[in-house]
C-alpha cells in the first residue's frame, strides 16, 4: 500500500508474464493455438477492467457488457459509416465508454449490493433491443486490403495477439498503480464498509465514479479491439449476458479484487473452453458446457475466494516451513507524545460556540424521531447527550453528520450551515464521528484503517501515514498498528474507531455510544482517552444512555426524550431534574417515591 | 372509441392477467430463495426449464401408461415434476449452496456472494447444457389441444366486441393463483413458515432462539424451486421449451421480484403479475424489438426510484 508501483516483485512479474505471453504469441504459428493465444489476453483484459471497479469497490456489476458492446459498436459504426480507421475508432470507443459510465453511474450509484448488481443487468439488454431496432443485427467491417495497417486488418494474425498482450499489460500496470495508491485504499474502504468510509471523509460517490469511468472506458476499449479482431459485430454477441458473465467468472475464479485473479482465470478457463469445444463439441454438443460448469462449481467449493488465494496460501505454508523463525513482527511502542495539531480554529464572533443546532426536526412518516431540538456545543467542552433508548440520539447524530436529511431546522459549524452536506464533506470541514456498532474495515490492518481516516486531510501517502500514526498514539493503539482488525477485542475496536475519526484532525467529534458493551475497567481506559481530547483541540459530543460514567466525563448534559430536549445544563443540575428522572425511571416510580 | 381498438385492448389486458398470474407464481418461487437466503440464483431460469421438460416428458409417459388424454397427463406431470424439483432444490441448498452461504460465510469478505454467483452461474450452465444433450436444441411443445382452444366471451355491444380466453392460459392462471395463496398461507400461518421468515430476517437471532436456520434455508430453496418449476409446467402448456429458455425468463423473474420488493412474497407475486401484464400491453403499443425493452426500462425506473420495491421495506442502520 502507498508505495511506488514501478518496483518490487509484482512489477517484475507483470513484465515477465507479458514477455512470456508475447513470446508465445509470436513463436507459435499453429492457427489453432494462435487462436487461443489471441483470445486469452482479450478476455483477461475484459475481466481486468471489470475487476478494476467491481473487484476493488465490491459493487458487483452484471452489466459490464454494456461498455464492451458500446465499444465494439462505436468502432464498427465509425469504420462502416464513415470509413474511419479503427485506431481512431478505439480512442472514440474509450471516450464513449467513459461517457456512458458517467450517465449510468450517476443514476445507479443510489443502489447498493444486490440491487446495484441487478439494475446493471438491465442496461446491456436495453441496448440489445435498441440496436436490433436500429437494424444493426450484424455489422461487418469493410475489407480494406489497400490499407491493412490503417484498418488493422493485418495479414499476420500474430499482430492482434501482440496488441492484446500490450493492452493486458497496460491494464495490469494500471491496476497495480491503483492498488498502491491512496485511491485504491479508498476503494477498499468502500468495499469493506461504505458508511464508515463516507464518515471517515472519503467522498465515496466520487471514488466510485472515477473507478467506474476507468472500468467502463477501458472495457469499451477492449470491446472495440475484440470487434476489430473478429471483424463482425452483433448485438447479442457483444452485449449479451454471456459477456458480463464471462468477466465475472474469469475474475471470481481467479480471485476477485486481486491483480492476478483475472489473468489466472483467463489462462486456465479460456484454453479449457476452447479445448473442450474442439475435442468434444462436435461429438456431443453441450457436453463442453456441462464440464465447464462443473469445473467452475468445483473450484468455487474448494476455493470460494478464487484460485489466487488458494495458491498464495499453499505457497505461504511452504515458506513458513522454510523460515520457521522470526514469524512474529516485533513492535517498539512509540513514546506517547500527545501532539495533536488540530486544525487552527477559524476566528469568528462565534468562536466560543463551535456547533449551533436550532429547531432541528426529523420525522419518518408519522414518527417524530427528533423534534425541534436546539443546543449549542462550546469549543473545547465534552457535551454528553443522554436519554433513554429510542430517545432519538442516534438519529440526531445521523442528521448532524449528513447520513439523513433533516425535516426542518438548522445546524451551523462555526457559523457555517452544515445541513444538506454529505458526511465526507462534513468530515473535511472538521466533523468526525464514530458508530454505535463498530464499523471497522474488516480486512485491513489497524494502521490502514486509520490511514483511510487520514486520506481526506493528507497531502500524500507519507503524510497520511504520519497522521494515522499520530492518531494511533493518542488512543494508545500504536503497538498494534500491523494487527489485523479481525483479531481485535471490543475495546480495541472502539479505540480504533476513535483513532480513525481522529486521523482527519477533526474539531468536533461525535461519539455514538462509545462505551456500550465495555466492562468497567475498559470504560476507565477509554474515558481517559476521551478526557484528553479537548486539550488536544478536539471538542467532543458523546451519546450514552448509561449515566454513571457520563457524569464524570461530560462538562454539560443535553437530555433527550421522545425526540425532544427535556433538560440541559451541568450534570448535577440535570441529574436532579424531575423531568429527567421521570424519563429514565418512569412516572410510576416518581409517584411511588413522592408518596413515600 | 373504435370497437376494434377496445376489443384489441381488452384482449391484451385479459391475456396479460392470465399470463401475469403465472409469472406471479414464477416470481414467488424466486422471491422465496432470494428473499429468505439472500442468494442471487442464476439457475432459477433453468429450474423453470426443467419444470417445462419434466412436464412434457412425464406427461407423455403418464398419458401412455394410464391412457389419459395428453392434457390431463401433463397436468398430473406438473405435480410430479414440482415434487422432483423440490427434492433437487433441497439437495442443492443442503449440499452445495450451503457451503458458501449462511453461517459458514459470516464475516468473510462479501459474505460469500461472489462464490454464490459463480456456483449458480455454473449450475445454470450445467443444467442448460444437459438439457441440450438430452433433448436437443429444437423447441418442443406439450402435445395438447388446450393451447389452441379458447372460450369465447361475448359478443358485447351489438356483437362488435368479442374476446377469447385461451384455455391453457386460463387453467394455468387459476392453478397459479391457488398455489400462490397456499404458499402464502404456509409461510404466514404455519410453524415451518414462521421459522423461514425468522431465518430470513435475522439468521443469527433465529439461531439463538432455537431455529434450525440451515433446515429453514433448505426448505425455502425446495419450495422456491418447486414453485418456479410448477409455473414452468403451466407455461409449457402454451409455450414451446428449449434448453436456453431459462435465460429468457430469469431476467423477467428478477425484474418482478425486485419490483415487488425483496423479501415480500405478496410483492413477488404482484411484481411477476405486473411483468406479464406489461409484456402483453407493450405488444399493442410498441414495435416488436422494443417490447421487451419496456420491461427493463420500467424495471430500472422502479429500482432507481424505489429500491425497496412496492412491498418491501428499507432497512439500513448506522
Amino acid at each position: 500500500m502507498l508505495t511506488s508501483p514501478f518496483k518490487g516483485s509484482t512489477f517484475s512479474m507483470i513484465v515477465v508474464v507479458s514477455l512470456l505471453m508475447g513470446a508465445a504469441g509470436f513463436l507459435i504459428k499453429d492457427p489453432y493455438y494462435q487462436l487461443i493465444l489471441s483470445t486469452i489476453p482479450i478476455w483477461a483484459t475484459v475481466a481486468l477492467t471489470w475487476n478494476l471497479f467491481s473487484g476493488y469497490t465490491g459493487l458487483i456489476s452484471f452489466g459490464h457488457a454494456t461498455f464492451f458492446g458500446l465499444g465494439a459498436f462505436t468502432v464498427a459504426l465509425l469504420a462502416i459509416k464513415f470509413g474511419i480507421s479503427p485506431w481512431y475508432g478505439l480512442a472514440a470507443a474509450t471516450f464513449v465508454g467513459g461517457f456512458a459510465s458517467i450517465l449510468i453511474g450517476a443514476i445507479t450509484f443510489r443502489l447498493r449490493g444486490h440491487y446495484f448488481a441487478l439494475a446493471m443487468l438491465a442496461y446491456p439488454l436495453l441496448f440489445i433491443f435498441v440496436f436490433d431496432w436500429m437494424g444493426w443485427q450484424e455489422l461487418t467491417f469493410p475489407v480494406r486490403r489497400d490499407e491493412p495497417i490503417r484498418f488493422m486488418q493485418f495479414a499476420d494474425s500474430r499482430v492482434h495477439t501482440l496488441i492484446g498482450v500490450i493492452l493486458m499489460s497496460a491494464i495490469l500496470l494500471l491496476t497495480l498503480l491503483v492498488e498502491r495508491s491512496r485511491f485504491g485504499l479508498a476503494m477498499l474502504s468502500i468495499k469493506q464498509n461504505e458508511l464508515a468510509a463516507e464518515a471517515a471523509g472519503i467522498n465515496t460517490f466520487r471514488i466510485k465514479m472515477i473507478g467506474f469511468i476507468a472500468s467502463g472506458a477501458l472495457g469499451a476499449l477492449v470491446g472495440g479491439f475484440h470487434a476489430v479482431v473478429l471483424q463482425v459485430v452483433t448485438p447479442h454477441g457483444v452485449l449479451g449476458t454471456v459477456v458480463s458473465a464471462q468477466a465475472l467468472i474469469l475474475t471470481l475464479f481467479g480471485g476477485v479484487g486481486t491483480l492476478w485473479g483475472p489473468v489466472i482465470g483467463a489462462v486456465v478457463l479460456i484454453p479449457l473452453t476452447e479445448g473442450l469445444r474442439a475435442q468434444l463439441g462436435h461429438i456431443l454438443p453441450g457436453i463442453q458446457g456441462v464440464i465447464y460448469g462443473l469445473t467452475i462449481m468445483l473450484v468455487m467449493l474448494l476455493a470460494p475466494e478464487g484460485l489466487y488465494w488458494k495458491i498464495r496460501d499453499l505457497l505461504a505454508k511452504r515458506q513458513k516451513r522454510l523460515l520457521n523463525t522470526d514469524a512474529k513482527l516485533t513492535h517498539e511502542p512509540r513514546s506517547g507524545a500527545l501532539v495533536m495539531a488540530a486544525r487552527a480554529p477559524v476566528a469568528t464572533e462565534h468562536s466560543d460556540i463551535l456547533l449551533k443546532v436550532s429547531g432541528l426536526s426529523k420525522s419518518f412518516g408519522g414518527l417524530k424521531a427528533v423534534q425541534n431540538v436546539s443546543f449549542d456545543v462550546r469549543r473545547g467542552e465534552i457535551l454528553g447527550i443522554i436519554g433513554p433508548n429510542g430517545a432519538g440520539k442516534t438519529t440526531l447524530f445521523n442528521v448532524l453528520n449528513g447520513f439523513q436529511k433533516s425535516s426542518s431546522g438548522s445546524a451551523e459549524l462555526e457559523g457555517r450551515s452544515t445541513l444538506g452536506l454529505r458526511p465526507n464533506a462534513l468530515c473535511q470541514l472538521g466533523m468526525g464521528r464514530t458508530f454505535q456498532v463498530a464499523r471497522p474495515f474488516q480486512r485491513m490492518s489497524v494502521l490502514n484503517n486509520v490511514v483511510v481516516g487520514a486520506l481526506s486531510q493528507s497531502r500524500d501517502g507519507a503524510d497520511a501515514l504520519a497522521m494515522a500514526h499520530a492518531a494511533l498514539v493518542i488512543v494508545g493503539l500504536d503497538g498494534k498498528a500491523d494487527a489485523m482488525v479481525s483479531g481485535l477485542t471490543n475495546l480495541d475496536l472502539r479505540l480504533l474507531e476513535l483513532a480513525r475519526a481522529l486521523a482527519s484532525k477533526p474539531q468536533l467529534l461525535l461519539l455514538d455510544e462509545t462505551l456500550a458493551g465495555l466492562g468497567s475497567v475498559e470504560v476507565e481506559e477509554i474515558l481517559q482517552v476521551i478526557q484528553r481530547l479537548p486539550a488536544a483541540g478536539v471538542t467532543v459530543v458523546i451519546i450514552e444512555h448509561t449515566m454513571q460514567a457520563m457524569t464524570r466525563l461530560a462538562d454539560r448534559f443535553v437530555v433527550l426524550d421522545h425526540g425532544q430536549v427535556i433538560a440541559e445544563g451541568l450534570p448535577s443540575t440535570v441529574m436532579s431534574d424531575p423531568a429527567v428522572i421521570r424519563a429514565y425511571l418512569g412516572k410510576k416510580w416518581m409517584e411511588m417515591h413522592a408518596a413515600a | 372509441m373504435d370497437p376494434v381498438v377496445v376489443e384489441n385492448l381488452l384482449q391484451r389486458i385479459l391475456t396479460g392477467v392470465l399470463v401475469g398470474s403465472i409469472y406471479g407464481l414464477l416470481c414467488t418461487g424466486l422471491g422465496m430463495i432470494f428473499g429468505v437466503i439472500r442468494v442471487i440464483n442464476f439457475a432459477q431460469g433453468e429450474f423453470m426449464m426443467l419444470g417445462m421438460y419434466a412436464t412434457m416428458l412425464i406427461g407423455t409417459i403418464l398419458a401412455a401408461i394410464f391412457g389419459l388424454g395428453p392434457a390431463l397427463g401433463a397436468y398430473l406431470a406438473i405435480v410430479v415434476a414440482a415434487l422432483m424439483l423440490a427434492a433437487l432444490g433441497w439437495s442443492l441448498q443442503r449440499y452445495v449452496i450451503s457451503h458458501v452461504s449462511g453461517s459458514r460465510v459470516v464475516g468473510s469478505e462479501n459474505e460469500g456472494h461472489f462464490a454464490q454467483l459463480i456456483l449458480t452461474l455454473g449450475l445454470s450452465l450445467v443444467l442448460s447444457n444437459m438439457a441440450l444433450i438430452v433433448f436437443g436444441s429444437s423447441p418442443r411443445t406439450v402435445q395438447s389441444s388446450l393451447a389452441s382452444t379458447s372460450w369465447t366471451v361475448g359478443p358485447f355491444t351489438d356483437g362488435s366486441i368479442t374476446v377469447f380466453v385461451n384455455q391453457a392460459r386460463a387453467i394455468g392462471c387459476v392453478a397459479a393463483i391457488i398455489v400462490s395463496i397456499t404458499l402464502y398461507l404456509f409461510v404466514q400461518k404455519t410453524r415451518a413458515g414462521t421459522s423461514m421468515r425468522a431465518a430470513a430476517d435475522n439468521p443469527t437471532a433465529a439461531t439463538i432462539v432455537g431455529i434450525d436456520v440451515e433446515a429453514a434455508y433448505a426448505r425455502a430453496f425446495a419450495i422456491g424451486t418447486a414453485a418456479t418449476a410448477l409455473a414452468g409446467g403451466l407455461i409449457a402448456m402454451y409455450y414451446p421449451v428449449h434448453p436456453y429458455i431459462g435465460v429468457e425468463f430469469v431476467i423477467i423473474m428478477y425484474a418482478g421480484v425486485v419490483l415487488g420488493g425483496m423479501g415480500s412474497m405478496l410483492g413477488a407475486f404482484w411484481g411477476g403479475f405486473a411483468m406479464g401484464l406489461i409484456q402483453q400491453l407493450s405488444t399493442y403499443f410498441l414495435p416488436f424489438p422494443l417490447q421487451n425493452a419496456t420491461i427493463f426500462i420500467l424495471f430500472l425506473v422502479v429500482v432507481l426510484l424505489r429500491p425497496q420495491g412496492f412491498f418491501g421495506r428499507s432497512v439500513e442502520r448506522t
